[in-house]
């Protein structure tokens, strides 16, 4: 079994891996941001006193949970997509639907796994939190936005970190529906020039790196984000 | 949505079983078969996986964490084609892809169940290693006959945890082909053409109901483990 | 039995335990006490190795029990030790508490194991509770337990490491009795215990600790009535306004 590095000097395969990271990445960031606000706005929903709210927004953690990734992509680029009205869908086959559908999936994905870590977060606050802003005058809202949520998500940073960990690995399931990311890429490469352990390699490498990138920026933000008296 | 009873009527044996019984089997068969070969094969390896990643001797602990670091960090689905392309390497023979799963599945649940199996190993009060040892018992025996034991009890709901995650990682066969659920579903759906969407309402359907039911289970077991657990008041 | 040879101890830049040098004779029963952080539950955790020590040297029964070369299992297994916390199995019933050591350590087959751990129950006054479990017992109860686990083992020395401290005042009486009664049996004992009225009655010898330095070292009688060094004096008088 011989190692050969020098196809990527040979034909488009560098410039492949190259896009192929960039997607990955922005995939990434992408879902984050949108699951994370979205999270926010499920656990200030959820604690509101409204049943039917409630149900739905545990309806919807629970599917998300109890559902593969993968699942949740196919539904989105299969199922849900065929009932969008016909100029919708000749609009999005046009473009590319598929890393949009596959956005879609992983960010609501997120959005439910951070929303029960931050409220876990929350709920190992003490309620008094939440009462003392109220008897200050602030609304349901605000109360929620200024003090509850920012304690919440300090403390919920190390489970936050593992589920960012899980989303970046989830990436690679948008390559099922055929976004170019990183395991598609090295995939594509290993058809093209049969050279699997290399093609592989590089693109383990990449996760890895990316991966222990993620835990450290974690390990920094907990530490900066620690508040003196939070367990 | 009102044809989807005729779907499952229809597809719902070739849902269940693949091709059985004019083929393999596949299906929500296929499925459970390969998270339950999953499991059973990591644990023993999880559980010297997890001893070594506490084990005095660095030697042991480090190659263990490098190898759960490794693991953890990387994919599912770079952990199929790397099992894809390094099986046949190893074994001399082409494998299915239903063996290239298991052992996909078995590396990552190995990676993750050592963790569990760590911590849990990690929560025995050091007083129960102090006890054992003042009595003679070797590290071998103190972790045989006083930390594993304790350990398991902590540690069942999440190894169902990581059980309920493999069977939600099989639907990743779909790339290679295998013929698990999300694959015979994806088939169902080729033959339907024009109902994705309600094809797919029942795939989602029937993850949802297994692993919200185990999740119950999981629940249930953790409510009856901190009721027992809960020393009856002295008695002088 | 016991013998301490100029034994040092660091925990990073503290000196926990300062040129210790003593001895405790076979069928002795040595109280060690004093202050909180006098070092004197690290002391007795030298002897099984419970703690390491960078300087000197501890003997049980002639052999140096620091050596990285020595049998350490074969040699815990002859040095019995009761803990502050007591540190019951709680996953298996009292019976087999005392059970298990014997027979995974020394290949004790299960019927003569069972044989001799009623008999140690019976000794300590809990054949009843054989087949209960630790957290069913009272703090009392375990203690008593953990020093029949203890005996299982026939150690010719036994170290008690605050053994009364964990537990509600009512429940003391019945631990100490249990140690008199193995002081009166002729077994080599060395505790580290504030009870003092158990000292004056069965201790030959107690040794008074400050700052990982033994100051003092009498008879009971002596050393309660008459304590020759302030610092002695000090504790002393301190305990008889608690």
């Amino acid at each position: 079994m011989d190692i050969d590095f020098t196809f990527l000097r040979e034909g488009p395969y560098l410039g492949w891996l190259l896009m192929g990271a960039m997607r990955t990445l922005a995939l990434f960031a992408a879902a984050w941001v949108m699951g994370f606000l979205l999270a926010l706005l499920i656990v200030a929903v959820r604690a509101s006193p409204v049943p039917l709210l409630q149900r739905l927004c545990m309806a919807f953690v629970g599917y998300h949970r109890n559902v593969p990734g993968l699942v949740q992509i196919f539904f989105w680029y299969f199922g849900i997509s065929q009932l969008l009205p016909q100029s919708w869908q000749d609009a999005i086959n046009a473009s590319h639907s598929e890393f949009v559908f596959a956005l879609i999936a992983l960010s609501l994905n997120t959005a439910a796994y951070m929303s029960e870590d931050i409220r876990s977060g929350i709920r190992s606050l003490p309620p008094t939190q939440f009462e003392a802003a109220r008897a200050l005058g602030l609304s349901y809202l605000r109360a929620m936005y200024r003090v509850v949520l920012p304690q919440a998500v300090r403390i919920s940073v190390p489970p936050l970190v593992n589920q960012s960990l899980s989303l970046f690995k989830s990436t690679s399931l948008a390559m099922a529906i055929g976004v170019a990311e990183m395991t598609y890429v090295s995939r594509q490469i290993e058809n093209e020039t049969f050279r699997s352990m290399e093609a592989f390699a590089i693109a383990s490498v990449f996760y890895l790196l990316m991966s222990f990138l993620i835990m450290g920026v974690g390990g920094w933000s907990q530490h900066r984000l620690q508040t003196a008296g939070v367990h | 949505m009102t044809d989807i009873p005729t779907i499952l009527y229809d597809f719902g044996l070739m849902l269940l079983l693949g091709g059985y019984p004019n083929g393999p089997v596949g299906g929500l068969a296929l499925t459970l078969f390969l998270a339950i070969m999953g499991l059973v094969c990591s644990f023993p390896l999880a559980v010297l996986l997890g001893i070594a990643r506490v084990s005095p001797w660095r030697a042991l602990a480090l190659p263990a964490l490098a190898l759960t670091s490794i693991v953890r960090g990387l994919p599912v689905l770079m952990l199929i084609f790397w099992a894809y392309f390094i099986v046949p390497l190893m074994t001399g023979y082409s494998v299915s892809g239903v063996t290239t799963v298991v052992c996909a599945l078995v590396a990552y649940e190995t990676a993750f169940l050592a963790e569990v199996i760590r911590a849990g190993i990690q929560s025995v009060p050091r007083g129960q290693v102090e006890a054992s040892r003042s009595l003679g018992l070797s590290y071998v025996g103190t972790m045989r006959r006083v930390i594993l034991p304790q350990a398991m009890r902590q540690m069942t709901p999440s190894i169902l945890n990581q059980f309920i995650n493999l069977i939600k990682n099989t639907s990743l066969g779909y790339i290679i082909s295998v013929n698990e659920l999300t694959s015979a579903a994806y088939q169902v759906s080729g033959q339907l053409l024009t109902k994705p969407f309600q094809v797919y309402f029942i795939l989602a359907s029937f993850y949802f109901v297994i692993c919200y039911s185990l999740n119950l289970g999981v629940s249930r077991l953790e409510a009856w483990t901190a009721r027992s657990a809960k020393p009856q008041l002295a008695r002088t | 039995m016991i013998r301490f040879h100029k034994v040092d101890k660091w925990y990073g830049e503290y000196k926990a335990l300062d040129q210790i040098d003593e001895t405790v004779k076979k069928g002795e029963v040595v109280v060690v006490c004093g202050p909180s952080g006098s070092g004197k539950s690290t002391l007795i955790r030298t002897v099984n190795r419970l703690e390491p020590i960078q300087g000197g040297a501890v003997y049980v029964n002639g052999a140096d029990i620091h050596r990285p070369d020595v049998n350490i299992n074969r040699l815990r297994s002859e040095i019995g030790f009761v803990f502050q916390q007591f540190n019951l199995f709680p996953h298996l019933s009292v019976l087999r508490n005392i059970m298990m050591a014997p027979m995974d350590v020394r290949g004790m087959r299960v019927g003569p194991a069972r044989e001799q751990a009623m008999a140690l129950l019976e000794k300590v006054g809990l054949a009843h509770k054989a087949d209960a479990h630790p957290p069913q017992l009272s703090g009392g109860q375990q203690q008593r337990v953990a020093i029949a686990r203890a005996l299982a083992m026939n150690p010719p020395v036994m170290l008690f490491d605050e053994p009364t401290s964990a537990l509600d005042p009512e429940m003391v009486g019945e631990v100490l009795q249990v140690m008199k009664q193995l002081a009166h049996d002729g077994m080599t004992m060395v505790c580290v215990t504030h009870e003092m009225g158990f000292a004056r009655e069965v201790a030959d010898r107690v040794i008074f600790m400050d700052a990982g330095r033994v100051i003092e070292c009498n008879t009971p009688e002596k050393f309660f009535s008459a304590p020759e060094h302030p610092r002695a004096q000090k504790f002393i008088s301190d305990i008889r306004h608690a």
